[in-house]
């Protein structure tokens, strides 16, 4: 059975349980046998994009009357838990369509465009990206230089350049934060709802990544975008909206990083109870039970915050700063479970057919985006001491 | 068409199992519990005939204590529209009498197709579906491999060792379901929020004692551990010797 060493199947309710137990049989029918080449090649692997959908899983804790599932956030994070198992590229593709393009229209949308967009981004008709990223603005969005211009027939044209952006050349619509008429000023910053097929907008595949291969990145450029009044979010506004989408992201990844650890713990588990060497299993040596031990207690004390985080975001009481606490330990304790599972597998390790090499380069990415480790670091020093180290 | 599904919680079996202490009975500490596989590709089968038929209504049974309610509802996540619960905290292991069971519910409707799965993966008597169809007086085809229903007659394939059977029945029919009829729908996340709204019903079965008693579980002995011979090319004849003196194999 799958890793649960403290039993927290008994701290979830059936339907948790039952929405965990689905995706986690798509991943292992639909994903693994996959995922492997679609690394190695470089690909998101599109072919998925359907049962996904038809699962539920975009925006799955978004409310029924959109299309969506309802789910609460428990059983939203156990399905970023699971589709992370898989790999992080196949997590980052439903975190961005949920939590960082349907949940902003349906946040700060009107409901013509919740109407119009959601039902269809739930059922995968219409992928999306999040532009938020600059090329010279990463963890501080507040000094991105896009530019929204308002038009006398109240219009927008837009200009500016986005990079990094998930999902970006396979998007129909990206949601594009801009600063508008011309205020340098972060409160100025609105959100906007851009086809991909807009004149003027081109979204290019950044090249040479060694990490997220199963994930496409690519650098959006927008040159005198003319979209209508109608593609504003109206109620977006300032830095604290795009920043509102990240905090329903990263709680997403602080439950995907399990996932993505609890995939290379099984790994190294199965490979150390098999591979005997000195005519033993290599599990039954003191330095990898040592290596496993630890892997399997980071687990679990990720699983308890990851799980209190969620019922504490359920009952509408949770703080961005306590995800970035969330984020900055899973993703961590991740990265290092990663490393030590592949070196309990040893030369084979480095091979695709095994997943901890993979879930090792990926993670580094996630690490890094969605909020830094180091930001999350600041975000936690400034909640506990009332001083801000970033000003 | 009117379809039941007779479905069974059984333990997950990727586990190593323990017997309890009364030495009769698996030790159910830790364990996890899903439908049976072949109940699944049952209700699969259910859910297919009634898809193709355009109308009806898949009704699900499941017979044991209250924690059946669990597997009822993944049915019905699945797509079945309603579940009936037959209350049992003790169901034992006699076929027969559970068969009596569930036949004093499923002869109350008239029903055009019974599903059962041909095996439970746990006590693999593979006997409660023929025995209910021989309570109902219907005809029965067992491990039926694919399925054919149509203007109130059906056409079923059987595996045997070598070679297939093809089977024409009437309706109504009890059939028990083998592997490769079909691959079971994995329940979305809108079919389990909706689960919870269908209606499941929870009725105390009537189940006697039944007449056969499980008197010991034992475990499988512990494999004895292999024997080297020696390395290499200098090793083939005393190989080939055991192997015709001791194993007998050549």
């Amino acid at each position: 059975m799958a890793t649960d060493y403290f039993n927290i199947d008994s701290a979830l309710s059936e339907e948790e349980r039952a929405v965990r137990d689905s995706i986690r049989k798509f991943v292992d029918d639909r994903i693994m046998p996959i995922i492997g080449d679609a690394y190695i090649q470089g690909k998101f692997p599109k072919q998925i994009i359907p049962g996904l959908a038809e699962l539920g899983v975009f925006g799955a804790n978004l409310p029924e009357e959109y299309g969506c599932a309802g789910l609460n956030n428990v059983a939203y994070g156990l399905i970023m838990q699971e589709l992370e198992r898989g790999d992080s590229g196949i997590r980052s593709f439903a975190s961005v369509q949920g939590a960082l393009v349907m949940y902003p229209i349906y946040a700060f949308g009107s409901e013509e465009q919740k109407r119009h967009y959601l039902p269809k981004m739930a059922a995968g008709e219409i992928i999306g990206c999040f532009g938020l990223t600059e090329p010279d603005y990463g963890s501080n969005p507040s000094g991105m230089i896009t530019m929204a211009k308002e038009q006398a027939d109240g219009s927008w044209v837009i200009n500016g350049a986005k990079m990094w952006i998930t999902n970006g050349s396979q998007a129909k619509v990206a949601i594009v934060w801009a600063k508008t008429n011309g205020d340098p000023d972060a409160k100025s910053i609105r959100g906007f709802i851009v086809p991909t097929d807009t004149k003027g907008f081109t979204a290019k595949d950044q090249k040479g990544k060694l990490s997220l291969r199963a994930s496409d990145t690519s650098e959006l450029v927008l040159d005198d975008v003319h979209v209508p009044a109608t593609a504003l979010l109206p109620k977006s506004g300032g830095i604290k909206s795009p920043l509102m989408c990240l905090t329903q992201a990263r709680y997403g990844i602080s439950w995907g990083a399990l996932g993505a650890a609890i995939g290379c713990y099984e790994e190294a588990l199965s490979y150390s109870k098999t591979r005997v060497m000195f005519g033993k299993p290599i599990g039954g040596f003191q330095i990898q039970q040592a290596r496993l031990a630890d892997m399997i207690t980071e687990i679990v004390k990720g699983q308890l915050l990851s799980l209190h985080l969620g019922r504490l975001k359920d009952a509408g009481t949770f703080t961005p700063q306590q995800v970035s606490m969330a984020k900055r330990n899973n993703v961590n304790i991740a990265t290092n479970i990663a490393r030590e599972a592949r070196r309990i597998l040893g030369g084979n390790g480095i091979l695709a057919e095994y997943a901890s090499m993979r879930h090792m380069a990926n993670l580094e990415s996630v690490y890094t985006y969605e909020g830094t480790h180091d930001i999350h670091t600041l975000i936690i020093g400034q909640a506990i001491t009332g001083l801000s180290a970033f000003e | 068409m009117k379809i039941a599904v007779c479905i069974k919680r059984v333990p997950v079996m990727d586990v190593k199992f323990r017997i309890a202490a009364d030495g009769k009975s698996i030790d159910e500490t830790g364990l996890k519990f899903d439908v049976n596989d072949f109940d699944l590709w049952a209700v699969e089968a259910a859910l297919q005939l009634k898809e193709k038929t355009g109308e009806g209504e898949v009704v699900v049974f499941s017979l044991g204590p209250d924690a059946v309610q669990e597997q009822i509802r993944k049915a019905l996540s699945m797509g079945v529209d309603r579940g009936v619960h037959l209350k049992a905290d003790r169901v034992g292991g006699d076929p027969l009498s559970i068969a009596r069971a569930l036949t004093a519910e499923l002869k109350a409707t008239q029903w055009d197709v019974i599903f059962f799965g041909k095996v439970a993966i746990d006590s693999a008597d593979q006997s409660v579906g023929p025995m209910v169809a021989e309570l109902l007086g219907l005809p029965c085809v067992s491990a039926i491999s694919s399925l054919e229903i149509a203007s109130g007659r059906g056409t079923a394939k059987r595996e045997l060792e070598s070679a297939s059977e093809i089977v024409e029945f009437p309706l109504p029919v009890v059939l028990t379901v083998d592997e490769g009829l079909n691959k079971e729908r994995l329940p979305s996340l809108k079919g389990i929020m909706a689960a919870k709204k269908k209606p499941l019903e929870s009725k105390p079965a009537q189940i006697d004692g039944g007449t056969l008693n499980i008197v010991r579980m034992e475990l499988p002995p512990e494999r004895a551990a292999g024997r080297i011979i020696g390395e290499g090319a200098a090793a083939v004849p005393e190989l080939i010797r055991l192997l015709q003196t001791e194993a007998k194999v050549l």
